[in-house]
């Protein structure tokens, strides 16, 4: 039997949804009897592979670099997870739509820093105009909400999506959960 | 309750029910267990129609609705929970969602939030709509209060708690649309007010994280819903 | 007898008018005074003065003359010849060519089919009278039919009438007068109210802003009689303030109809008091929604409330209220002068009467025209209107201001009446008619009303609240070329949402403009999309 092929993809967010996948603790290895994790924050692949059957991305949308990462995951990946609030809502990382890009980097850069410095403008990509859920970029399969999702419901939707079947998870979580 | 009280017979998702003739499709509805979605009602305030989570289909019109203040008449035949209803409850629900900055995850009252409640209970796990990120201040000028208007959902059960429960009157709203917002006295900063009496009603009856008590935690936040239907009571007896 | 003092008043200015050999009249109605006629008339006084004509020549100030387009107008009987685009240094040659030829460089003729096809009931008066003169509106019939009301007429009977003439609500619902008036009469209570819905608000509109600075005293009139009807004693014209003619001219016609003997404690000396104030609005849309204006006049936010209770059983400060737009009482004294079945002729077997109209937009001739309903929009436009400049081809017209549609060109023969404009997605409204030519842009027209109607919603419901504004969006998105078909998808769905659940009808008529063009001219908005969620990001 061939393993599925999962991804996990660590976006806009704080890498709490990472560590609450991590939280699974032994079942994980379940998991791996069953998908290989092609690519993920956690193994050491560079590029986002091809045919991907079931891709969990956390986090949303904010820079460039983000923007053409999710559009590679959405092309070579069947299944598409919003995983957790950032990725669903926008969440904390979209809260800087409120004051815009440069207000953003101004504090973070110059009033705020000792000394002041100056945002930079190379290497590190550009921030979009405004942080974006997944769903106002790419089409997106399932939804996760949760400030994490508990390991338990991360747990559940990967083994009925490695089932081939696809999981309800609206009494299971919800935003800021 | 006046002794001339007539009483109706009618049907609610088929079911028949009796009810006063003074009551509310809303109210006959919870009496008997059926769940009908709601955030601007609250049992103790006027009803105002606002929120229109509680729209129900009634058969021969082709209107729908507000249950919250539509009276029971006899030989009505209610529908509380349809196709068209449920898609309708889900996208108010998201409108009021993208309408302003609910971030949940940081929020007073988060796992205590009405809209957060109302999200699980009709399933909704996604905001299609275009969040629209508007920008408000906050108003933590009171010594114990905070107005957070990213949080608001403008049911004004704070104007209504204020003016006809406490009688002050120290909240309402200014503005139009999706400008409007509320606001203590004649827009004056909260800890200014010389109308509020600091009772914090407005805080408890608030759905949401808009009004909160200051230095509260999470687990600390809940708020105490259930005061007015007795307050309510015990002025009706006094009087 | 103030009744005899009323009829002696007006055989005075019947005899006054009639020693005059010429009469200029000068519109002082909005649409001419900001052309500047205030200075026209002033000219023409000056010279008839200067000249000491001022016993031959009768210049005076009077309502709306209709052709806007061709502001500041005059005209000068017995001829009855219009003088268009009037300057104050015409004076000398107007004057000059009284009883002669009519100046061939300002003539206006008046065969056109844009003044022979009227039929003038609401604005019969209007361009005749001074407005500022309770005489000369008597002196035209005036308060006979209030007259006739009070010393003939029991309450009833004036109902019966009102409900023969089949007159429906002329403020845009179309809700049979008479059924509105029994429904007041029957509602039990001592104090009751007449409300005079002076809050018009579509964009272009300006009827009943015309109706009261050309004819205030008609619309009081008609306020009292149909407080005689439903028993009434106080009515309120509420009225936005950025009228301050209309509200002014309405403030004098109070001060001398009370003065006369016509409103006050026991009009015309009979056991019927009335008493009329104005009430300003600060101009917000919603407030011409009929709980919201009463919310307004009792001083409290003008948002709209759940009806019912309706107004008629429980309105202005809980009491029964009756409330009725301007051109709606402008029609109650011809109606009770000249009998419901006479009105009832007039117009379609839905829809009796005219109606006035803004006629606006890509025409010839634009104006305040009165029709008689089901006159069709090719007359309107075509004939009355001349046409589309430039001879460029109609693509739609647009009635009933934001809460409307637009009526693509192909459906031109439409007869104007309630029925056909709902049918074809649009609705009378107030009386608002814009015509667009080929380079109209649908999706930008639907914006245009979607962007009024964001600024304009309350705010109390949440799908009026926050579904314009992200209509709005979509719209937008559509116009920046950066939607998909799922945007509108979505639209749609909104669409839906607000007509379904919208707590008044500013927002459950929010819908219709997008509708309408959905409907009608899909393609421009599909036109605009782009294929992927990849393409729009760009």
């Amino acid at each position: 039997m061939t393993k599925a092929r999962l991804a996990t993809v660590w976006l806009d967010g704080c890498s709490g949804c990472h560590m609450s996948l991590l939280d699974m603790d032994e079942k994980i290895l379940e998991v791996a009897k069953v998908a290989d994790v092609v690519y993920s924050p956690l193994v050491d692949t560079k590029d986002f592979p091809e045919n991907v059957d079931v891709a969990l991305v956390e986090g949303a949308v904010s820079s460039e670099d983000d923007l053409e990462k999710i559009q590679r995951i959405r092309k070579n990946s069947r299944f598409l997870v919003a995983l957790g609030d950032c990725a669903v809502t926008g969440n904390v990382a979209a809260m800087r739509n409120l004051f815009g890009v440069r207000a953003v980097l101004d504090r973070s850069y110059r009033l705020t820093s000792v000394p002041a410095g100056s945002p930079p403008d190379q290497i590190v990509p550009r921030l979009l105009s405004r942080v974006r859920p997944l769903h106002e970029v790419v089409a997106v399969d399932l939804t996760v909400p949760g400030c994490p999702p508990s390991a338990g419901v991360i747990h559940h939707v990967v083994t009925e999506l490695l089932a081939g079947r696809t999981p309800d998870v609206t009494d299971l979580t919800r935003f800021g959960a | 309750m006046s002794p001339k009280v007539r009483i109706k017979t009618l049907k609610i998702d088929g079911r028949d029910i009796g009810a006063r003739e003074d009551e509310t499709i809303l109210q006959v509805a919870r009496e008997n267990g059926i769940q009908i979605p709601t955030l601007c009602h609250l049992d103790g305030l006027e009803p105002i129609g606002a929120c229109r989570l509680c729209m129900v289909e009634v058969r021969g019109s082709s209107r729908l609705l507000p249950a919250c203040v539509t009276r029971v008449e006899e030989g009505m035949e209610v529908t509380t929970k349809s196709p068209r209803l449920i898609r309708h409850r889900r996208m108010i629900l998201e409108l009021l969602f993208a309408e302003r900055n609910h971030v949940c995850s940081v929020c007073v009252v988060n796992g205590k939030c009405e809209l957060q409640s109302l999200a699980v209970a009709l399933g909704m796990t996604q905001v299609r709509t275009p969040y629209r990120f508007p920008r408000f201040e906050l108003d933590a000028s009171h010594p114990r209060f905070v107005n957070d208007h990213n949080r608001c959902v403008l049911c004004a059960r704070c104007v209504r708690v204020c003016d006809e429960i406490e009688g002050a009157h120290t909240w309402d709203i200014m503005g139009r649309g999706v400008n409007g917002r509320v606001i203590t006295d004649l827009n004056e900063p909260w800890g200014e007010s010389n109308s509020c009496t600091g009772c914090g009603k407005c805080v408890h009856v608030c759905p949401t994280g808009a009004l909160s008590e200051k230095g509260t935690l999470r687990e600390d936040a809940g708020k105490q819903r259930d005061f007015l239907p007795y307050l309510t009571l015990m002025r009706e007896v006094r009087r | 007898m103030p009744i005899e003092r009323v009829l002696a008043m007006a055989s005075a200015q019947v005899e006054a008018e009639s020693k005059f050999e010429h009469h200029i009249h000068v519109c002082v109605a909005s649409g001419c005074l900001s052309s500047g006629s205030d200075r026209v008339l002033q000219a023409l006084r000056d010279e008839v003065k200067g000249r000491g004509l001022e016993n031959k020549v009768l210049v005076k100030g009077v309502g709306c003359l209709g052709l806007c387009a061709a502001a500041p107008l005059i005209a000068v009987f017995p001829e009855g010849t219009y003088y268009q685009a009037v300057k104050p240094e015409d004076a000398p040659e107007i004057i000059d060519s009284l009883g002669k030829a009519p100046i061939e460089r300002l003539h206006c003729p008046t065969d056109r089919p844009f003044f022979q096809k009227q039929n003038k009931i609401v604005l019969e008066n209007s361009g005749y009278i001074d407005p500022l003169r309770i005489e000369e509106y008597v002196a035209r019939g005036g308060y006979q039919a209030l007259i006739e009301v009070l010393t003939e007429m029991s309450p009833n009977a004036v109902i019966e009438q009102i409900t023969l003439s089949g007159l429906r609500g002329r403020g845009g619902g179309g809700y049979p007068t008479g059924l509105k008036w029994t429904t007041v009469a029957k509602s039990p209570g001592t104090l009751k109210y007449i409300i005079c819905n002076a809050d018009e608000g579509d964009p272009g509109a300006f009827m009943d802003r015309s109706v009261l600075e050309s004819d205030p005293h008609r619309v009081l009139e008609g306020m009292a009689i149909a407080a005689y009807a439903v028993g009434a004693t106080r009515g309120y014209v509420y009225c936005r303030a950025e009228y301050p003619v209309a509200i002014d001219r309405l403030d004098k016609a109070i001060k001398q109809a009370k003065k006369t003997g016509l409103l006050g404690p026991n009009v015309l000396s009979t056991p019927f008091s009335f008493d009329v104030e104005v009430r300003l609005g600060a101009g917000a849309f919603v407030c011409g929604e009929e709980t919201a204006l009463i919310a307004s006049i009792e001083g409290k936010q003008g948002r709209p409330r759940h009806r019912p209770p309706y107004p008629a059983e429980s309105g202005l400060f809980g009491y029964p209220t009756l409330i009725n737009n301007v051109e709606t009482f402008a029609n109650i004294a011809p109606i009770i002068r000249n009998g419901g079945a006479w009105f009832a002729e007039i117009g379609t077997r839905g829809s009796h009467g005219t109606k006035v109209f803004a006629l606006a937009g890509k025409v010839q001739y634009t104006g305040l025209i009165e029709v008689p309903m089901g006159t069709t929009l090719h007359e309107i436009v075509y004939e009355m209107g001349g046409g589309i400049p430039d001879n460029r081809p109609c693509k739609a017209i647009q009635t009933g201001g934001p809460s409307g549609g637009c009526i693509p060109a192909r459906f031109i023969d439409l007869p104007v009446d309630y029925e056909s404009l709902r049918e074809k997605g649009s609705m009378m409204g107030s009386g608002g008619m814009i015509v667009m030519d080929d380079t109209s842009d649908m999706v930008d027209v639907a914006r245009f009303f979607m962007e009024f109607c964001v600024g304009e919603s309350c705010g109390k419901c949440v799908p009026c609240r926050v579904g314009t504004a992200q209509m709005n969006d979509l719209l937008t998105k559509i116009i920046d070329g950066k939607a998909t078909k799922h945007d509108i998808v979505h639209l749609e769905e909104l669409c839906e949402l607000l007509r379904d659940t919208s707590l008044c009808g500013l927002g459950q008529s929010a819908p219709n403009p997008v509708v309408s063009t959905l409907t009608h001219f899909r393609q421009e908005y599909l036109d605009r999309l782009v294929e992927t969620d990849e393409e729009a990001a760009s």
